[in-house]
């Protein structure tokens, strides 16, 4: 049980305001295109909405599209092109022994009924029995099933066959990267060959936005990088959805598949968040591993936030440790439990392509290597939880 | 000697049951539960906590022992969580006071804005035609609301229980809907088989009955209508079983290196012996008619433990009360168990406790762990009515005594995901 395995990424599926898949996603970072924020919907509040999907080719059946909600089906999307990209869609056999590990928040509430019972309410006589009768009446029965988390699993059972396992990881960022630990730990041990990990998000929805305004800085316009939004910070709310296939080496030598990455270390902490709890919890994640760190081909693909003092914790303990780094969420949002995968899955293009896009913001500092990337740190230092670091590394 | 590196069958450590604790309908505490539940009572009442004028379903499992006036889901859940993890912790003696030396794995329902803070923020608005999400976000903005967000955050509870006693690393909040309460124990069973830790936390917790959650379940068909008779309304196998009773509870076990526990003199409650999940991809909400994830989910569990049908005494059923789960789980317990089905013993404690879905693996678990101690099996209660299609022995509404020696659990999920825990008493 204690020997470890070799882990390696064979499939990735992303999408985001950016676009499907790495090489959109990579062709449009390496552009140094603005980011593709949206500063009107949910205005004054800047979102960041995911790209138009065409659903029907991930998931053929209108009844399963309808079943779902954005966050599913973005998620049951991004989870059809990292197996599509394992080449393990559509592989019974496989997929019945096929693990997975979701992290995933509540689903969309119907703000529409919600709207209006807190409008009409006023005028009963009974209020609480009043919202009964409404929500008897005017939810749509299905609605709870796009709202419960383990639902964006129960999906990707329904629609791409994946049956092994099936567990759902919550809590914002943190869940993410436990997510991956837990499916890297179980292959190396011997525990688990081959897992779907991953999660979604739709933070472009207004009962989400209600909920992060209670108590987090929400992006206002002018747009700024995540290193630069002042003292109190700020996030900016996204729709994204970030899948990986994970197998032992040995399991996707003999099924013959290629590898994207090799996934040498995922790690995960938890600190009470006082000051300078973040920036020491991501330098002992980083001494554990700096040992296999190869200085003069690795980047960092940060998962900075721009939430306070957070984003200006890591910003310093990154600095100090001095590899080339970019954080994502200037360019994606931020999407909570899908966070980690997404820049896991950025982290794979980097090494894969060998090249880093350009900085946007003063955290992001460094140019690529000279020698090309063989080698791509993945933080997280979540909004208000949620320390990891990953090592991803080129297989030559 | 011969406990030093004690492995399993499959050469892992030994995984053993510490410290457990539980919180349901019945009361709080391993003592009131177990002598409840084997006298064949019931927890289920009709629902007063809040009006249920309009709601198809009135009764429930509700915790009102535990509950405090104006808790939301969430604080309700975590007040369970550590009931439950006070007691384990407290009967298996690890660790210091708010030190546990392993990770907490937090079996939770999902967490969202309530009915109460969404009136009090359309107050707040200031609004006075019609009412919309842009004006309570613009209530939102008041630094009064901030602890509606500190109490909606998704992994608030678990960093909460963490932060209690002391847990090690990141916690981890899940959710494999009914499942989840086995799920929580699974993982903390594989992270000590990996030699990752010595020991862990695993709890259960659910207390999410509100309007709106009956609400939901109702539109969805699941729960029985028995309102006039709350105490009979749960009848799992019986012919006339019409749907799940909401339940509310906790429970929690500390899952420990065998070697750890005997080298520092702790008792061992029990051992997990093995697990097994398949997950369904039949229907959202229905399990697959030909039984075939239910089954291969108790031959995982099975060879998991490196045990055969017929080492297993009794089975702990999911036994929720619905037409479809009872008869499918008798379609899989047959197809699994074959001619030996008809020397096991098979009793649901939601018969009793009600469906408190994601507590009811860790509950039942537990159940299934004293079960073993005290070689003595709850029964189901509410057997009037055999099932004819379904032909079991449900230990029918009376306790039994009984050799049990080794349970299997079973949980079985909405959406599709199933887990089933194979558990034992000390190794001889």
């Amino acid at each position: 049980m204690s020997d470890r395995r070799e882990v390696w990424i064979t499939g990735v599926g992303i999408v985001s305001a950016l676009g499907e898949g790495l090489e959109q996603h990579w062709s449009r970072l390496m552009a140094g295109d603005p980011p593709p924020y949206d500063d009107k919907t949910f205005a004054p509040y800047t979102t960041f909405p995911v790209v138009p999907l065409n659903l029907d080719s991930q998931i053929p059946k209108k009844g399963d599209q309808r079943q779902m909600e954005a966050w599913q089906r973005i998620g049951v999307y991004a989870a059809g092109l990292a197996l599509t990209d394992a080449g393990v869609a559509g592989k019974t056999e496989i997929l019945d022994k096929t693990d997975m590990i979701v992290a995933a928040g509540g689903g969309e509430r119907d703000v529409a009924v919600d709207s209006a019972i807190l409008t009409d309410v006023r005028k009963a006589d009974k209020p609480d029995a009043f919202v009964n009768e409404r929500l008897m009446s005017d939810l749509r029965p299905t609605l709870f099933l796009a709202q419960l988390p383990n639902l964006l699993a129960g999906n990707i059972s329904l629609v791409h066959g994946v049956v092994g396992s099936s567990r759902t990881f919550m809590g914002e960022e943190s869940s993410g990267v436990d997510a991956l630990r837990v499916a890297h730990s179980r292959i190396a041990a011997g525990q688990s060959e081959i897992s779907l990990v991953g999660g979604a998000y739709n933070g472009t929805r207004w009962d989400l936005v209600l909920l992060f305004k209670l108590g987090t800085p929400l992006l206002e316009g002018p747009f700024k990088p995540v290193w630069d939004r002042g003292p109190n910070g700020a996030i900016a709310l996204a729709a994204m959805g970030a899948f990986v296939v994970i197998e032992s080496r040995e399991h996707a030598e003999k099924r013959g598949a290629k590898p994207v990455a090799r996934l040498s270390s995922v790690l995960s902490s938890r600190n009470p968040r006082k000051p300078g709890d973040a920036a020491a919890t991501l330098r002992s994640e980083w001494d554990s591993i700096a040992g296999k760190v190869k200085k003069d081909c690795a980047v960092v693909v940060s998962g900075a936030s721009g939430a306070e003092p957070a984003t200006s914790e890591e910003r310093k303990v990154l600095a100090d440790i001095g590899l080339p780094v970019r954080a994502t969420a200037t360019h994606i949002g931020n999407g909570m439990e899908a966070q980690f995968l997404a820049n896991i899955a950025l982290g794979c293009q980097a090494v894969r392509a060998g090249t880093l896009f350009p900085a946007a913001g003063s955290g992001d500092i460094g140019t690529a290597p000279s020698k090309g990337v063989c080698q791509a740190l993945v933080t997280s230092v979540g909004h208000w939880r949620g320390e990891g670091l990953a090592l991803i590394e080129r297989i030559d | 000697m011969a406990n030093q590196g004690r492995r399993d069958k499959a050469g892992r450590p030994v995984v053993a049951i510490t410290g457990m604790g539980i919180v349901t309908p019945l009361g709080t505490g391993k003592a009131d539960n177990w002598k409840k539940l084997t006298a064949g009572e019931s927890g289920i009442r009709t629902i007063t906590r809040f009006a249920t004028d309009g709601l198809r379903t009135t009764i429930a499992g509700t915790v009102d022992h535990v509950y405090e006036d104006g808790m939301v889901s969430a604080q309700l859940s975590e007040k369970l969580a550590r009931l439950a993890g006070t007691e384990a912790i407290a009967e298996s003696s690890i660790g210091a006071k708010g030190n546990f030396p392993g990770p907490l794995f937090l079996a939770l329902p999902p967490i969202e804005i309530e009915w109460s803070q969404r009136f009090a923020l359309a107050g707040a608005s200031g609004a006075n035609e019609k009412i919309d999400y842009g004006d309570l976000v613009r209530a939102a903005a008041r630094q009064e609301f901030a602890p509606f967000y500190e109490v909606s955050k998704y992994g608030i509870v678990a960093e909460h229980l963490a932060e209690h006693f002391g847990t090690q690393g990141s916690p981890i909040s899940l959710t494999t809907a009914c499942a989840s309460g086995a799920t929580a124990i699974q993982l903390g069973l594989e992270a000590i088989q990996r030699g990752e830790c010595n020991a862990a936390l695993a709890i259960g917790a659910d207390g999410s009955i509100t309007a709106e959650s009956v609400v939901r379940f109702s539109l969805l068909s699941a729960l029985s209508t028995n309102n006039a008779a709350p105490q009979g309304a749960s009848r799992p196998f019986s012919k006339n079983r019409d749907g799940f009773v909401l339940a509310e509870g906790a429970a929690a076990v500390v899952l420990e290196n065998y070697d750890h526990a005997v080298a520092r003199g702790a008792r061992i409650l029990g051992v997990v012996e093995g697990c097994g999940e398949k997950a369904d991809n039949f229907h959202r909400t229905r399990s697959s008619p030909d039984g075939k994830p239910v089954i291969s989910c108790m031959r995982n569990a099975l060879a998991d433990a490196g045990v055969t049908p017929e080492d297993v005494d009794y089975i702990n059923a999911h036994g929720t009360s619905t037409p479809e789960n009872d008869k499918m789980e008798y379609l899989g317990v047959s197809t699994v168990f074959g001619e030996h089905l008809k020397n096991i013993p098979i009793s649901s404690n939601k018969s009793m406790v009600g469906h408190t879905l994601t507590a009811a693996g860790a509950i039942e678990a537990v159940v299934s762990a004293l079960t073993i101690i005290n070689q003595r099996i709850p029964p189901t209660i509410n057997y009037a009515m055999p099932d004819p299609a379904i032909p079991l022995d449900v230990v029918p509404n009376v306790a039994r005594d009984a050799r049990v020696r080794r349970v299997i659990s079973n949980s079985f999920g909405f959406g599709g995901q199933n887990t089933c825990l194979v558990l034992t008493g000390e190794p001889a």
